[in-house]
């Protein structure tokens, strides 16, 4: 048996080779004979009533095919939580980038025109924009009340606390939308033909989400859909729902022509049209001891979760969940809520609706720290759970986590003490101000509650004719490193090399539903099923006396070729069985939340020009306990792409909005950080293994998502005296703030001079 | 989509792809980058943004990096141009694409070629920048995934290893 270990050693990325070529092929490389070209007709305004369709002159019509919603042979939705989203609006429209018609014409040049050319009269009802108004339900856009859904989570006697409280401490933090910008764009190709069904080529994160969308919208029987991934360019969330939609519209298209069809967005209807991180507001109202003990308090989330339900109410939850941060709660009352407007659904996107609570806790902490005048340290410190306590859905921590500990360690990494004292110094002069900020946070790895319960995610290993070993899953790779990892897993279950093992496509046909790739969920938990199947293999091997309990990896190979030979196929399986102590209870939003958290303190250093205002990251330390880290290489990668990511959320990325509709919808206006904006970003881990996962792994991949924004902003009010309680934190909006504090004092000033 | 079509009539172009001479039909006004996929098979070329902003589209036209969503295929008449399928011959890979395997620098991958095409140019111009030199260097090429930070130690290790060999 090989002796040296695969996991926790960088080897090369199974598909790297072909990207770093430019032979890897995304979807819309692909190219299939007598292929037509997609495009989609949209509503214009945000909410009302479709009256009429007129086709335009000058289009010569008979050469395009179009489809409506009538078209549709089953059900006109997009099947996910709810089916209150139509595929293709019929009679109303609730979002201004509601798709109503679909063309399809052999050249694609023709389409733009084409789509201008139709004109949909609709007679306009009044619309809402965001939380506020969804609140006040001057217009019911969405249910009874434009409530998707709301949780209650209680724990102790919250309203026995205020009395004992020394301070009360209260704020309101706000996030914007925000969105995903992988540089690929969504795409699909689909083709039909009666004998084969359908099948559709695409860039997605979760080829069974589709699966189902496109069953019940087709009307056809499972085994006549067909969901293939290509390589995918991106996706952090962005192409987890989405594509189902996009899906369809190819499929209804090429169903109607009976030839291929190639949907793919453009940049402009890419952004305007899919998925983005859903704006929240988040208020806190805190009762803390002098000595700057919480005592409890009270958390209120909304999100807006724009026109349908989508996956807004599991947006919600893990907000929720998350919204008391790293910190022992002894009471606590969280009311959380997603709420509609007239926007195109907000949905997925790294960090699932804990970068926004987390926020608000973030900012918060250091907002007590001011109140009870200890430091942001302190007042962390004085509050983190321990090993025993109890997370506010009464989830016992069992790891052995020491949160102050990881704390000094990132103090100490970051030099922050000799900083602080330097800042203060440095701070009483010139045209700059220096700050430190920090973020201590956690993020549970996993489908939240009782989700991995419902998916019940099957994992297949299979020994090859040739005696190598795949691995098959639906999880997909999407640039993360799904397929490097899931291999390593293997390879080491079975004690081979890393080369001796492959992965299947990500194809409904081939691959059993390893559930969707989501929710830092790929390595601690399809990874513990690779594990398990690939023993499967190994013990299937052994017991039918073709290997022996010690092997080489020729004798593995040996084995291998002979079972199949005599067998013909060679497949183990391994289905996720939740563990026995593993306890959730969904109706009171209690338990076990989490199979496992990943924990971390994130340290900012910024400068604040006060001239132009802008905010420069000097120094980042992002230090984190993620369980046992199998791939050195991929997972700091992810954690700096990640903190990235956020610091795009946190300083440069705005979505501007008008009547509902995204209006800077290009990359020259709505800006992501380059190469020359961001710091080089230091990561640490600290690895303290968890029983849960493959290896000792836990999830990875949100969590660098959650911190940034508030030890950013927090560095910042640290910088310049002055609270910043939203993002994102543009040049323009310190500036306001800064003056309206600048007023403020005067007016105070001139107050004192002429009166008392 | 970009409606560059069908205006004028289709005109014949010729220019150099990877070292071999090519002929295409075209209209005048159509995107290199629309060619270059769709006529002649290169699809490691990518579209971001058809706008110029996000660099994955990158080819080297006479040796400089051009952004091929904005060159209309008349401007490539009787030029030189590299694509990343140019780069190597796919066997032995090019002392950056190695790099950026080692490194850690391709990770969704859409962004790859168009990157690596833009490091490669700046190294030709400077065989040992600093990282600030690299991070300048490269920041006309958008990449959601990495931070960049383990791209611009691709391109260091690969200058290094270049002076070393
Ligand atoms: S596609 Fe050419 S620069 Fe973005
Ligand atoms: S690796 Fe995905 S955009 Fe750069």
């Amino acid at each position: 048996m090989n002796s040296e270990r695969i996991v926790g050693r960088s080897v090369p990325r199974k598909e790297g080779r072909d990207k770093v070529t430019g032979r890897s092929k995304y979807v819309d490389d692909m190219v299939l004979p007598n292929m037509l070209f997609g495009a989609t007709v949209r509503s214009q305004i945000p909410r009302g009533r479709i009256n009429k369709i007129t086709f335009g002159p000058g289009i010569a019509w008979d050469e395009f095919v179009i489809v409506s919603a009538k078209d549709i042979p089953g059900k006109n939705c997009i099947a996910l939580i709810g089916d209150d989203q139509p595929c293709l609006a019929n009679e109303f429209v609730n979002h201004p980038e509601e798709p109503i018609l679909l063309l399809a014409h052999p050249d694609r040049h023709l389409l733009p025109k084409a789509v201008e050319a139709v004109s949909i009269e609709c007679e306009a009802l009044p619309a809402i924009f965001n939380i506020e108004e969804s609140e006040c339900r001057s217009e019911v856009i969405w249910g009874e009340n434009n409530i998707f859904k709301t949780y209650l989570i209680e724990k102790g006697d919250i309203d026995g606390v205020w009395s004992k409280a020394d301070f009360i401490v209260e704020g309101e933090y706000t996030t914007g939308a925000q969105e995903q910008l992988y540089i690929e764009n969504n795409g699909m190709i689909a083709a039909f033909d009666g004998a084969q069904g359908l099948t559709v080529w695409g860039s997605l994160q979760c080829p069974y989400y589709i699966h189902k969308a496109l069953i019940g919208l087709c009307n056809l029987p499972a085994e006549k859909v067909r969901v293939v991934q290509m390589e995918t360019g991106g996706a952090f969330g962005g192409k987890e729902e989405y594509p189902s939609m996009i899906a369809a519209h190819a499929a209804l298209l090429a169903m109607k022509s009976g030839r291929p069809v190639k949907l793919i967005y453009d940049r402009m209807e890419d952004m305007a049209a899919t998925t983005k991180r859903h704006p929240s507001r988040t208020r806190h109202r805190t009762a803390v001891t002098r000595d700057g003990k919480i005592l409890g308090g009270e958390i209120e989330s909304t999100i807006d979760g724009g026109a349908y339900l989508t996956l807004s109410p599991v947006v919600l939850s893990r907000g929720a969940i998350h919204a008391g941060g790293p910190y022992h709660w002894p009471n606590v009352r969280i009311r959380a809520t997603a709420v509609a407007t007239n926007a195109p659904p907000h949905g997925a996107f790294r960090g699932f609706g804990a970068p926004q609570s987390l926020f608000a806790m973030e900012r918060h902490m250091d907002r007590i720290a001011e109140a009870t005048g200890l430091s942001p340290i302190e007042i962390r410190r004085r509050n983190f759970l321990r090993t025993g306590d109890t997370t506010t859905t009464e989830q016992v921590v069992r790891e052995p986590i020491d949160l102050g500990k990881l704390l000094d360690r990132g103090l100490e990494i970051s030099d922050y003490h000799s900083k602080k004292k330097r800042f203060a110094i440095q701070n009483k002069g010139g045209d700059t101000r220096k700050g430190m900020g920090i973020a201590t946070f956690l993020h549970g790895a996993g489908f939240t509650g009782s989700g991995e319960r419902y998916l019940s995610s099957v994992v297949g290993v299979e020994g090859c004719a040739d005696g190598s070993v795949r691995v098959l899953v639906s999880s997909t790779e999407f640039g993360q490193g799904t397929k490097t990892v899931l291999s390593q897993i293997a390879a080491e279950a079975l004690g081979l090399p890393y080369d001796s093992v492959s992965m299947g496509q990500a194809d409904t046909l081939e691959v059993p539903n390893s559930g969707p790739t989501v929710a830092s969920r790929t390595v601690m938990v399809v990874g513990k099923l690779v594990q398990s199947a690939a023993l499967g293999i190994k013990q299937t091997l052994i017991s039918s006396g073709l290997l022996s309990e010690a092997y080489s990896a020729d004798e593995f190979r040996a084995a291998c070729r002979r079972y199949v030979s005599e067998h013909h196929q060679f497949r183990s399986w391994s289905r996720y069985e939740a563990p026995a102590d593993i306890f959730w209870d969904d109706e009171k939003y209690r338990g076990e939340a989490y199979a496992a958290f990943a924990w971390a303190v994130y340290i900012a250093e910024v400068t604040v020009d006060l001239t132009t205002f802008s905010v420069s990251i000097d120094d980042f330390v992002a230090l984190q306990e993620v369980g046992k880290v199998l791939h050195p290489l991929l997972a700091t990668g992810q954690i700096i792409g990640g903190v990235a990511q956020a610091i795009g959320f946190c300083l440069y990325e705005k979505v501007v909005w008008q009547n509902g509709r995204m209006q800077n919808n290009q990359m020259t206006n709505y800006i992501m950080p380059t190469s020359s904006d961001l710091p080089a970003i230091r990561v640490f881990f600290e690895e303290l293994g968890n029983v849960y996962g493959a290896y000792g792994a836990k999830g990875i991949g949100e969590l660098p998502m959650d911190g940034p924004a508030p030890a950013i902003v927090n560095a910042v009010s640290d910088a310049l005296g002055v609270h910043f309680d939203s993002v994102p934190l543009l040049p323009e909006d310190i500036m306001d703030k800064l003056d309206s504090a600048r007023l403020a004092v005067a007016a105070e000033e001139a107050d004192v001079g002429g009166g008392r | 989509m970009n409606d560059s079509g069908p205006g004028p009539a289709k005109v014949e172009i010729s220019f150099a792809v990877n070292g071999e001479t090519k002929t295409v039909r075209s209209y005048p006004m159509e995107r290199l980058l629309d060619v270059l996929r769709r006529d002649l098979g290169l699809t490691g070329a990518k579209e971001g943004c058809g706008e110029g902003e996000c660099g994955s589209c990158a080819v080297l036209m006479d040796g400089m990096l051009v952004n091929s969503c904005l060159v209309p295929v008349l401007q490539a008449e009787a030029s030189s141009i590299v694509t990343i399928e140019g780069l190597s011959d796919g066997e032995t890979l090019h002392i950056l694409q190695q790099a950026f395997i080692d490194c850690g620098g391709a990770q969704c991958g859409i962004c790859s070629p168009g990157m690596i095409l833009a490091a490669s140019h700046l190294l030709n111009q400077n065989a040992d920048p600093t990282v600030e030199e690299i991070r300048e260097g490269l920041a006309g090429n958008l990449c959601r995934c990495t931070g960049y930070s383990q791209i611009v130690e691709a391109v260091a290790e690969a200058a290094r290893r270049r002076t070393s060999a």
